[in-house]
Parts: C-alpha cells; structure tokens; sequence
C-alpha cells in the first residue's frame, strides 16, 4: 500500500462548508434549549412561589372576608371556572362535531371550504374582540352573567372542537364507510354507527385540549362575568361567577404579599391543569394516529 | 319460517326505511344549520362590532384612527398610540421570534435524535398552554425585576447612543411586553414551521446531500425554499395572535398613553387598552369608543387572517397527507390561550 495521491482529511473552502453547517447546527440546539430553559424557568418560578401557598384549605375554603381577606381558599373560583368552562363546553362540543360532520362527511366541496374558512378565521379572531362582541350583544342590556362568559368561550371553542373532529374523521378508513354503505346501511346510521364511533377517541382528546384553552382563558370574561362574589362558591350560571384566571388577575397587582402569594398559588393549580390536559390528550391524539394511520 | 317471524321481519324492514328516509336529509339539514350558524357567528360579530361603535364613529370619525388623546374627563377618545403600540411591540416579536422557532423547527425535524424529538416537540407546544395570565403574573414579578436591572442598563450602556435605549429603567415596558410576547409566539410559529419541514419529500433532502451538499447547504438550498410560503403564513399567524394578545400587555405594558422612542418606555396596545378598561368605562361614548378599538383590532387579524390562508392555498392542491399535516399544524396554533 502506498500513500494515496491525495489528503482525505478535509481543506479549503470544503472545510470552511462544514464549518458554517456545524455552526448552524449548534445555533439551531441553541435555540431549542432556549425555548426549553425558558419553559423551565416559567414552571419552576410559578411552582416555587405557588406551591407553599397550597393546602387542604386553598382548595375547600372560600374566601375570608372582613379585615383579613388573606385567609382562606379559592373555592369559589374553582367552581366558578368549572361552571363557565362546563357550560362553553356543553354548547361547543355537540356543534363541533355536527359542524365537522358536515364538512367532512356530508357537504360540496365548495361550501366546505367557506365552512373551514370561516373555522380557520373565527380561531384567528383576538379573544377580547370576541369578549367584546357578546358584551354588545347581550350584557350591555342584561347585565353580567357566566352564562355570557360561557358563550363567549363556545365560540373560543367550536373551531378547535370542529377542526379536531374534521381531522380523526378524515383519518377514519373509506372502506369502513364503504362497507357500512354496501350493506344497504343508511347514511345516517352510517355516520353515527360505524364513523363517529371510531373517531370517537379523537373527538374527546380535541375537546379536552379546548377544555384546557378555555380554562386558561381571561380576557374575553373580564367585560362578561367580572363582579363575581368571592365569599361564597356560587353556582348559578345567571349570576356573575369568579374564575382562576380572574382571580389571579385581581390579585397580581395587589400591594398585599398575602394575596400576591394566593395569585401565585391560584397560577399554579392552574397551571398544573393546563399543562396535564393538554400533555395527556397530546398523547392520546398521537397514539390515536398512529392506531388509524394517519 | 313461520310467519310471524317474517311479518316482524317486514315491520321491521318498514320502519325502518321510514326513519332512513327522514334520518338523511335530518341528518344533512341538522348539520348543515351548524355550520350556517359557525359561518353566521363571523357576521354577527363583525355587525355587533360595528353597531357599537357607532356612536363613537359618528362623533370622531376616521379622525379616532390619528388622534393620540385618550381622555374620559373630557370625552376625547382616539386610537393613534394605541396602534402605535399594537404594531411596535406585535413586529418587533415576531422580528425576534421568526429566526428562532424556524431554528427551533430545524433542530427538531433535521438534527435531534429521534427519541428526543418528540418529547422536545412536546415540551416546546407546552409553552403556547401556558395561559397568558400566568405569563403576565410571571412577567410582571419575575422577567419585569430582570428586564430593569440586568437587561435595560447593559443595553443602556452598550446601545445608548441610538434614541431606542434611552431613558429610565422601568420593569414595565415596551422590551418586557416584547419579550412575553415572543414567549407566546415562537412555539406557534416554530410547530407550524415543524409540520412544513416534516412534508418536504425526503427525495429532495437526499438528493442535495448526495450531490455533496452540507447539512446547512441542504436547508438553505431545499428546505427553506420548499416551505417559505408555509413560513410566511405560520409568521402571519403569530403576529396575529401578537396583536390580539391582551391580557399579558395589559399586566406588563404600563398602560400610557402617547409615542415613545424608547424600548424602556410604557407601552399600550388596542387589545390591552379595551381589556383594562372592563370597569372603568364611565360614558356611552367610552364604552363605544372601546367597540370602536375592537373593530379596528377585528378588522386587523381579518386581514392578516385571510392574507395567511391565501399563502396557504396553494399547498391545499399538494396531497392529502401534507394537507392533513398542515391542518395539524394550525390547530396546535390556536391552543394557546389568553
């Protein structure tokens, strides 16, 4: 064996190639450790602060009043945002599905491309516009209700419900459809036996992502259920009601530590919330894929 | 077979192509009033909007769009500063955000080990969960304290000669608000831009490489220009959202009014002005000159709204597997709430 002809190691210009691609390489890892270390520092900051505030009490108690507002729980709020998002939920979610039904299973093309559109713009649409608009529409002349606030996020939540739904319906095989149909099966027995049942997973995990939105939501309440009392945990979806991110909004810039410390807590029960839901139906609408194939 | 069975058999063969008969077109027309009504909601909104501030519109004009006061003692209200704001803070983000979620989406789909990948995929959506009342509480007593005393004077000392770094270190200001903002709006940006990249067809990747390409000659080359119109619009969705974004401007922002020069200064936005007003419109006239803000923002994210869904039009006549990939990709856009 002799020396080759020429050096294998690499020189010149095509070193100075490999050179700028590792440097991008590493300016790409920089850059994703970024967003994570600041994932980080965001979670550790509100659990740190939160997490001493939390007790049997935050959770069961309901405000204190008087001299010493400091003391007791959120209660309230958590019923308050249970209700809201409940109600969101229950208007939102049976509309999704019909209107993603629709779309995917039933209409011309042409219109289901108005339908996705107006979809795809209603998502895009500021939450306080949409806040905005049901305080014209109903609370300016009814006064304030959770019932409007709950209005207002069925609207934040009938696109993702829909555009979720639209999604796992697509994913469901033609050949079930197919067969369903060639037995002489009608097509609406056809949708509500054999295609919505196997999108079904997809279905929950969608709304439960639109449940976690919808919870973490403040701007479009604050002209629609803002004077909700605190004392009590009210329930009745015609009275103004609390809500979490309410709460941690009056209470961000409030001069007492101890509200201050209850703000962080309420931040970080939700927070927890939001970010399990979301991770789990994450999850569950991956394997969900993957199971039909997507 | 006797005969009962068959009668059953025939019964049963009637009602149920009765109900077979009713139940399609019900069930055609049933679906079909849902998706009038999420189509009729666009239009209710735009009318609501536009009938609220009417009063405000008859009294100011087109004038409210370049008028600076916004005064309620003496009833004149206008929305120049606070479109300034919107637009300063909304474009410097997405100045700042773009590079790095596109970097973030090139580490995620070219370089990172596959195991990671998904988790670190994850973790990057889980920063758009974070509603953005939290991230304003956080901005507020966490980045605020940092941004007035680490970032602004070292930018003070090493930038103060440009009129932008100037002026008292304040924990709320333009820079605090820009930086939550582009918390908000990286994990939007680089998820879409994730999907885009994922639906070059390795065909392409390989061939540039076998030609003797460099990784980074490979994006720059193939990548980049395969998606740039998906970029585009991802980047236009994240300015949306910076534009639309309330609440967390309302906490970190300041609320001032009047333009300033100065990153460090107060800032208000037309989204956080309409939120921080929620008790404190006095008049008819505020409250309308409020719906009137809201229209403005509304008629904003229109247009930058359909503007991202025409560049997205044409990857509508790709295949269905990119086109399912990008839906994908928009809803994870909107799961970030505020």
């Amino acid at each position: 064996m002799t020396e080759p002809a020429f050096s294998l190691r690499t020189s010149g210009r095509l070193r100075r190639r490999q050179v700028v691609s590792r440097l991008m390489g590493a300016l790409a890892f920089g850059a994703a450790l970024l967003a994570v270390a600041v994932l980080a520092i965001v979670v550790i900051s509100v659990a740190s602060r939160g997490a001493s505030a939390l007790s049997v009490d935050f959770f069961t108690k309901n405000q204190a009043q008087g001299f010493n507002p400091s003391g007791g729980g959120i209660l309230f709020a958590i019923v308050g945002s249970a209700v809201i998002v409940g109600i969101a939920t229950v208007i939102a979610l049976p509309l999704g599905v019909l209107v993603a039904i629709y779309i995917s299973e039933l209409a011309p093309p042409r219109l289901a491309r108005v339908a996705r559109l107006a979809l795809d713009i209603t998502n895009g649409i500021p939450t306080i516009v949409i806040g905005i608009f049901v305080f014209t529409m109903l609370v300016a002349a009814h006064g304030e209700s959770a019932l409007a606030a709950s209005l207002a996020l069925a609207i934040i939540m009938l696109p993702l419900i829909a555009r979720a739904t639209e999604e796992v319906l697509l994913l469901v095989p033609p050949a079930q459809r197919e067969a369903s149909l060639a037995l002489g099966v009608s097509r609406w027995r056809t949708t509500f036996s054999v295609v919505v049942p196997s999108a079904m997973g997809g279905v929950l995990t969608g709304t439960t992502l639109a449940i976690a939105r919808a919870a973490g939501e403040t701007a479009p309440l604050l002209f629609l259920t803002s004077l909700g009392t605190t004392s009590y945990a009210d329930m009745n979806p015609l009275h103004p009601l609390q809500s979490m991110t309410l709460f941690i909004f009056t209470n961000s810039d409030l001069a007492d530590p101890a509200l201050q410390a209850k703000a962080w807590a309420t931040a970080f029960t939700l927070m927890c919330f939001v970010l399990v839901t979301s991770l789990a139906a994450k999850l569950a609408m991956a394997r969900y894929r993957k199971k039909l194939g997507g | 077979m006797d005969s009962s069975h068959a009668d059953k058999k025939a019964v049963l063969q009637r009602t149920r192509g009765r109900l077979d008969r009713i139940g399609d077109p019900a069930l055609k027309a049933v679906t079909f009033a849902a998706a009038a009504l999420a189509v009729t909601v666009l239009g209710l909104i735009s009318y609501e909007l536009i009938r609220g501030s009417r009063l405000a519109f008859h009294r100011f004009g087109l004038g409210f769009v370049t008028s600076q006061t916004w005064d309620a003692i003496h009833n004149q209200f206008g929305a120049l500063s606070l479109i300034a704001g919107t637009a300063v803070t909304a474009v410097l983000a997405i100045v700042i955000a773009t590079p790095l979620a596109v970097a973030i989406a090139l580490f995620l789909t070219e370089l990172a080990p596959k195991p990671v990948r998904a988790l670190l995929g994850a973790l990057v959506e889980m920063l758009a969960a974070i509603p953005s009342v939290i991230l304003g509480l956080w901005g507020i007593l966490v980045l605020g304290p940092f941004v007035q005393n680490q970032l602004e004077p070292f930018l003070g000392s090493t930038l103060g000669f440009l009129p932008f770094f100037r002026g008292p270190h304040s924990p709320t200001g333009v820079l605090t608000v820009v930086l939550v903002l582009t918390i908000m709006v990286v994990p939007i940006v680089a998820s879409v831009t994730r999907e885009l990249f994922a639906t070059v067809p390795p065909e392409l990747r390989e061939g540039a490489l076998a030609l003797g390409a460099t990784r980074w000659e490979m994006v720059r080359g193939v990548l980049l220009p395969a998606a740039r119109p998906g970029i585009l619009a991802a980047v236009a969705l994240g300015f949306g959202r910076a534009v639309g974004e309330a609440m967390a401007v309302l906490m970190v922002g300041g609320a001032t009014i009047g333009i300033h020069l100065s990153l460090f200064a107060h800032t208000d936005t037309l989204a956080a002005r309409i939120a921080g007003q929620y008790n404190g419109a006095s008049t008819n006239l505020q409250t309308s000159s409020l719906v009137y803000l809201a229209t403005i923002l509304l008629v904003i994210s229109l247009a930058v709204n359909i503007g991202a869904q025409l560049l997205i039009r044409p990857i509508d006549r790709r295949p269905r597997r990119q086109r399912i990939a990008l839906d994908r990709a928009l809803e994870t856009q909107g799961m970030s709430a505020d």
